[in-house]
């Protein structure tokens, strides 16, 4: 029942949202403002429509119905609540169905805005959104539904909406569950967030479409979705993140970012998306790269439509298997039409959004902003390079050829490293007019004080690779100017004002919460980049067999193994094989750990969960690798030192501190200086 | 008729040439950067036929190779002492139209390992028991080939087609 009621509801839904395109480029055309808002209304029933249909999957899900086949495959009996509620997005369909409706949710809050100085733009913005909408929901419709039951046939079990002749309804007695790599807090959170990300980058593409089809050369569209950018872009950050903290957390080797397909797919349209942010602001200040923006904000659009369909569909690197679902070829030819029709329409508009401001001088701000949106570009370009490499290599030389983790870490290191260093040098760099000379004099100052952290670097010992010692000096660099610019801002108030200095440096960060909130970003990336920087370059790892009492020595700790516990938790779901194992550092215990092994009998599958003693200098990293199930003798584990790794998590946390203090609803319009 | 537009910003005739210039070098670095790593990092995408037909004519000694095929369960042995890892891959066809002839890559993973006659290659590896190593499971190994036929895998990527989901993962063709 519930499922006919959800699947019903998708259809409505598809037909809505088609409805919506259709009356709004007729209402448009016709000028006939009646037809507008019922495409308006239209869209906006969709959210209740699909929300009928989420509700519907979690209902099911919740109420064990494994004759639904995707309840079977992605929920058991036994999985706690929340792991029940989080299988809606655990497979294909259910993540399809749950995208829409959040796009839905988007696209009817933009359409419940005032649009009174655009409405030239709204027919166009709900003809975006909702074309979108509808492609997703077609794919949901006719190829991934969720709503599909199991029958008993003569032939066998098969999955169909309607029983088919002579079939009896076919019930698992249990589901598969949830794969249990994905069963953990970090997979409850990751992909919706990621997800969030995603589609809120499709209202600035709306709006960035319906001003091409409307001939507007104004920054409007800009303006208003620049809140919307930021938020998307918070998303699409923290769902990277949290995928990375899972990774370390769960997969048990030690990292957190391995460059596979699925990872990149979904790192490109951030990529894109944080040059879209730097370089809207050249637009509004400068009206300049109109034209670029537009590339921007459409390759971000369908980055991110790539992004959904690689992380969800199993794909992964081989673009062989684009023939292989029924939903590759469909995205392959929606990403080509939109990317099309974007690019189209852009040449189309091309003559009027030329600037007639133009660059002057290398290192103004907005030729630094050029240079910035160049880099990003370049690692997009190498990211991409790498995913289709292996296509390419078999399109010239009839071999494939792919490139793992090395090629990406070279190719973009030197980018990222350059991004550093424009990020300590553009915030000093001025609009228009910036002469090699200028900037000098208010860089060097800075740049002295940054010298101390080679010092303290060499100090410390550390004397290569040399490449190591630059990235320590572009952190304490780009920390330095960046506390200097919060410094120069207060002191030239507390001139001016006579304010006290926490004064001023409240006045200061809350009126122009743009740039200083832009500031933290920048911190708060530095402060990630510390961590990377410390477990790719300085990561070390051993390995052993300890007999119970037995140590294993890792850099400055040692660990013990104690004793191992095997017992069934969960009401019997899975089995525990954790190990005790206490860490000491110089001879102090500093922590006792519990890597563990936990094998879920539904699934027949194991999940290596490690054990982390994290300090702000370095985490000790140990996986339980094997272990003896009779005699209490012998265990193996893994044990990495990761240097700074924490700095990671803690530079993601300062991030989300400086992009809410960015994207904070103003109490009313001001505008940052930057 | 982009000439008009121009004209306005007149102590700039020579800056525009300045910026190509200065874009042009960094495009060109950037090329620099991912030609020089793609080439220093690639590696050859094989089935375990193409890899023993290939080795045989030493032509992929010293090469970094990855390799794709079904883990022959019964050949998986373990020594927690020292982390070594060993096991046999069957053969599984690379190209998509071949695995869906033989009814898509959960079928072929089966067939593979049930077949003698397939092609297998052995593989060494060291670290710990990966959780998804099993019988039938996709490995996509990437190492070198030892003297001997031997595959030393400096890493292991395994993939379980479940039997109600039948996407095709990563697959080499």
């Amino acid at each position: 029942m519930a499922a006919d009621i959800g699947y019903g509801s998708l259809i409505i839904a598809f037909l809505a949202s088609l409805y919506g395109v259709g009356a709004a480029i007729y209402g448009e055309r016709g000028k006939d403002n009646r037809w507008v808002e019922s495409a308006r209304k239209a869209m906006l029933l969709t959210f209740p429509l699909l929300t009928i249909a989420v509700v519907s999957i979690i209902y099911l899900i919740l109420t064990d119905q494994f004759q639904v086949n995707y309840v079977a495959q992605v929920s058991s009996r036994n999985m706690p609540l929340y792991l029940k509620v989080s299988a809606l997005w655990g497979s294909q369909a259910g993540s399809l169905v749950f995208w829409s409706w959040l796009l839905a949710a988007f696209a009817s809050a933009v359409t419940l805005r005032k649009w009174d100085r655009d409405r030239d733009l709204l027919p166009w913005v709900i003809v975006v959104a909702s074309g979108t909408l509808a492609f997703f929901l077609f794919l949901n419709v006719f190829f991934e539904n969720p709503f599909t039951r199991l029958w008993q046939t003569a032939e066998g079990v098969t999955t169909a909406m309607i029983a088919p002749g002579n079939a009896i309804p076919f019930v698992p007695r249990d589901g598969q569950g949830l794969n249990p790599l994905l069963r953990h807090p970090g997979m409850v959170i990751h992909p919706p967030t990621l997800y969030l990300g995603f589609v809120a980058f499709i209202i600035p593409y709306a709006f960035a479409i319906a001003s091409l089809i409307a001939g507007r050369t104004d920054d409007r569209w800009i303006r208003v979705t620049r809140k919307w950018t930021l938020w998307a872009w918070l998303f699409l950050s923290l769902g990277l993140v949290l995928g990375a903290r899972w990774a370390y957390d769960v997969l048990g080797w030690g990292g957190y970012w391995g460059w596979d397909p699925v990872e990149i797919s979904a790192f490109m349209p951030w990529l894109t998306g944080t040059a879209f942010l730097h370089s809207v602001m050249i637009q509004e200040k400068r009206s300049m790269f109109k034209q670029w923006n537009m590339v921007l904000i459409i390759l971000t659009y369908d980055l991110v439509i790539f992004g959904t369909f690689l992380t969800r569909s199993g794909v992964l690197s081989s673009v062989h298997s684009f023939a292989q679902s029924a939903i590759g070829p469909l995205f392959f030819v929606f990403i080509v039409l939109t990317l099309g029709g974007s690019i189209g329409l852009l040449m189309y508009r091309w003559e009027t959004l030329k600037s007639k401001n133009s660059l002057s001088s290398f290192f103004s701000r907005e030729a630094l902003f050029l240079l910035n949106n160049l880099l990003f570009v370049g690692i997009l370009v190498t990211s991409f390079w790498g995913v289709i490499f292996p296509l390419i290599s078999e399109i010239v030389t009839g071999q494939k050829v792919t490139v793992g983790p090395p090629f990406y870490e070279r190719a973009t290191a030197p980018l990222f490293g350059g991004l550093m260093l424009l990020m300590g040098v553009a915030p000093l760099s001025a609009w228009g007019y910036s002469s090699w000379k200028t900037l000098g004099r208010s860089l060097w100052k800075p740049f002295l004080a940054s010298l101390l952290a080679v010092v303290a670097v060499f100090a410390l010992g550390i004397w290569e690779p040399w490449y190591a010692v630059i990235a320590f000096w572009l952190v304490g660099f780009v920390i330095t100017v960046t506390v200097y610019e919060f410094w120069r801002g207060s002191m030239s108030r507390m001139r001016r004002l006579g304010e006290s200095f926490f004064t001023a440096l409240w006045k200061l960060v809350t009126r122009y919460r743009r740039r200083y909130g832009g500031y933290i970003i920048h911190v708060s990336m530095i402060l990630m980049a510390l961590g990377i920087i410390g477990i790719e370059i300085f990561q070390t790892e051993t390995q052993g067999t300890l007999a119970q009492g037995e140590n294993l020595r890792l850099g400055a700790y040692t660990m013990t193994y104690d004793r191992l516990d095997n017992f069934d938790a969960d009401n019997g779901s899975r089995n525990v094989a954790r190990a005790v194992v206490s860490v000491s550092k110089d001879g102090e215990e500093v922590a006792e750990l519990y890597p563990r092994r936990d094998f879920y009998y539904d699934s027949q599958q194991p999940a290596t969960i490690p054990g982390v003693h994290s300090t702000l200098a370095d985490d000790f990293y140990v996986i339980l690798v094997d272990w003896e199930p009779v005699s209490e003798s012998g265990a193996t584990f893994k044990a990495y030192h990761n240097p700074l790794v924490k700095w990671l998590w803690i530079g993601s946390w300062a991030f989300l501190f400086g992009i809410i203090l960015t994207a904070w609803p103003e109490k009313k319009e001001k505008r940052g200086l930057a | 008729m982009a000439n008009t537009t121009q004209v306005e910003t007149t102590p700039q005739s020579g800056g525009k040439a300045k910026f190509i210039i200065g874009g042009v070098l960094i495009i060109a670095a950037i090329v620099y950067l991912i030609v020089s790593s793609a080439s220093a990092n690639a590696q050859y995408f094989l089935t375990v036929e193409e890899a023993l037909e290939k080795s045989a004519s030493g032509e992929l000694d010293g090469r970094n190779l990855r390799i794709s095929g079904a883990v022959i369960g019964d050949t998986i042995q373990y020594d927690s002492q020292t982390l070594k890892l060993s096991f046999m891959i069957a053969h599984v066809p690379g190209d998509n139209k071949d695995l869906e002839a033989e009814g898509g890559l959960a079928t072929a993973l089966h067939n593979a390992v049930n077949d003698p006659s397939r092609p297998r290659l052995e593989v060494v590896h060291e670290g710990p028991m990966p959780d998804l190593l099993q019988n039938e499971a996709q490995a996509i190994i990437t190492g070198y080939l030892e003297e001997g036929g031997t595959f030393h895998a400096d890493e292991l990527l395994l993939k379980c087609p479940t039997k109600y989901e039948e996407a095709v993962p990563e697959q080499t063709g």
